[in-house]
């Protein structure tokens, strides 16, 4: 299949940027990211610079390979990062607009890549368990209720890619950091420090320049892992709660 | 800073200032469409004036009125203020605009707030004005003096351009509520699969009946008055 792209291309943080126009020959079985390694042997053949993207895992567990495909976070499959996107999703002679994922916070390294070390900055503040939990549990030997750990599990999946900030039109991360909140505090590990966690994420997150959530809910349609808006208010009611009736401060 | 004033600074506690005005919003124009019904009493406005005398006199309602003429302006200038600080938080646009992951209304409550706003204010100058400086005349029922405020409604629910801004801003408010309605929970932190459903089943409701409720009154007057 013929396609045509437009991709984002920026040198650096200081560079304007522009789209740029190439002619890819891909096919349908090929993943997004594997149709952007044909793009750039054609780029390093002519002796141009390869366009810049990050991946690692390529199975849809790291979070790394942010881009945005014809105005969609992850391109336009549901529940799936662009490594797990194929080619089959589109047609012979579709374009193509690929540009990084964009907010304050997420300022572009160089074309499609951009620094979301503000999400580590929000985990840093209180995303952890801060005393030693030993080894794994065994099974049982902390009784937690079926439904609990399923609500725990479901927001653990976030793999912190940034998706949702990046569909989110006030580049807000409420729902990585909500869906942090959760997994940690609704296990009994978790809870001890649950009001201070949930104060001084907000405060991270705050501090770090994302936006306020107008609850568009943008960022859970655009979740590879379809994390939840109930996350959200979970986080803000426990923020009221611990604003309102704790002694922790941040 | 004070507990208090960091939990009203930070993103939650900003929302939870439009949540809450948003809400006292919701409920005044119910009671606001109460009042504007018996225009319809086909009495000549006998008991649309001396409603609008008695909101107009009874010190708890007019206690209230205040609180009502704050709640606008904080939400107003809270709401524009918060929109521009997310513009800025987003820092850009894409190309292509993903319009099937949200809808029309929350992506431009910003939009909406100004139209409100220039509709609250050519309002406010055609009806709350008058009335407050003293230039309407004066009616009497049965001994009570009251001010016709009936006359300038009458009068301009006439004019084909006036009912027309009218109706467009309903729909607006409308799309305004729409969003706004659930999403005012939703920032408190209420959603939950029990309660959430009928939430916005509400929302929805009163989006559609009560700015429709008000459209049809300068409507049934312009056509059949
Ligand atoms: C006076 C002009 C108005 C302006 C400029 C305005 C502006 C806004 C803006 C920008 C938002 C979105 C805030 C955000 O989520 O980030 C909003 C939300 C809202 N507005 Fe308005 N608005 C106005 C009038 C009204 C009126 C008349 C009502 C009700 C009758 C109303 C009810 C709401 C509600 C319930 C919300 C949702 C609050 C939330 O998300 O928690 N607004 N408004
Ligand atoms: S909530 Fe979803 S979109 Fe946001 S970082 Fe986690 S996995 Fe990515
Ligand atoms: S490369 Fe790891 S999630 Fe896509």
């Amino acid at each position: 299949m013929k396609l045509n792209l437009k991709v984002w291309r920026q040198r650096s943080n200081n560079d304007k940027g522009a789209f740029a126009t190439y002619q890819v020959e891909a096919n349908e079985h090929m993943s997004f990211l594997e149709m952007l390694d044909v793009l750039n042997e054609q780029l390093i053949a002519k002796k141009e610079t390869p366009v810049a993207f990050e991946h690692d895992c390529r199975e849809g567990i790291c979070g790394a390979c942010s881009m945005v495909i014809n105005g969609r976070p992850h391109g336009p499959q549901q529940g799936t990062t662009t490594c797990q996107l194929h080619m089959r999703a589109f047609e012979d002679g579709d374009t193509i607009f690929i540009e990084p994922f964009r907010a304050r916070a997420f300022p572009v390294v160089k074309d499609l890549v951009v620094d979301r070390s503000g999400f580590d900055r929000i985990i840093q503040s209180g995303g952890f368990v801060s005393v030693n939990t030993g080894q794994a549990q065994d099974g049982n030997a902390i009784p937690i209720e079926k439904d609990l750990a399923g609500e725990a599990f479901d927001a653990a999946t976030c793999i912190g890619c940034g998706a949702c900030v990046a569909a989110c039109p006030n580049g807000a991360a409420m729902l990585f950091t909500s869906a942090k909140v959760t997994h940690l505090g609704l296990l009994p590990q978790g809870k001890v420090e649950h009001s201070k966690r949930v104060l001084s994420m907000v405060k991270a997150m705050d501090e770090e320049g994302f936006g306020m959530c107008s609850n568009v809910g943008a960022c859970s349609v655009e979740c590879p892992k379809e994390i939840s808006l109930e996350n959200i208010a979970r986080m803000n009611r426990d923020y009221i709660g611990a604003s309102l009736a704790s002694d922790k401060t941040v | 800073m004070s507990w208090f004033g960091s939990f009203l600074k930070s993103s939650i506690g900003q929302k939870i200032i439009m949540s809450l005005t948003g809400l006292f919003l919701i409920q005044f124009l119910a009671v606001h469409l109460i009042g504007n019904l018996q225009l319809l009493a086909n009495d000549g406005g006998q008991q649309f004036n001396l409603y609008a005398k008695f909101m107009t006199t009874n010190p708890v309602i007019k206690t209230v009125s205040y609180l009502l003429y704050a709640s606008i302006l904080l939400h107003a200038v809270q709401g524009l203020w918060l929109w521009s600080r997310n513009k800025a938080a987003k820092g850009g646009k894409y190309a292509v605009m993903a319009k099937e992951s949200s809808t029309y209304a929350s992506r431009n409550m910003g939009w909406l707030g100004i139209i409100i706003l220039v509709f609250i204010i050519l309002h406010l100058w055609q009806f709350w004005f008058q009335m407050k400086m003293g230039w309407l005349e004066m009616k009497t029922y049965d001994g009570v003096e009251v001010k016709n405020l009936y006359a300038p409604v009458a009068y301009a629910f006439k004019q084909w351009w006036y009912v027309l801004i009218y109706v467009l801003a309903m729909g607006v408010i409308g799309l305004h509520l729409h969003h706004g309605f659930q999403s005012a929970f939703q920032t408190l932190g209420l959603n939950h699969k029990k309660y959430t459903p009928l939430i916005k089943f509400l929302g929805t409701a009163y989006a559609i009946l009560v700015p429709l409720g008000f459209a049809l009154i300068p409507i049934i007057f312009f056509l059949f008055r």
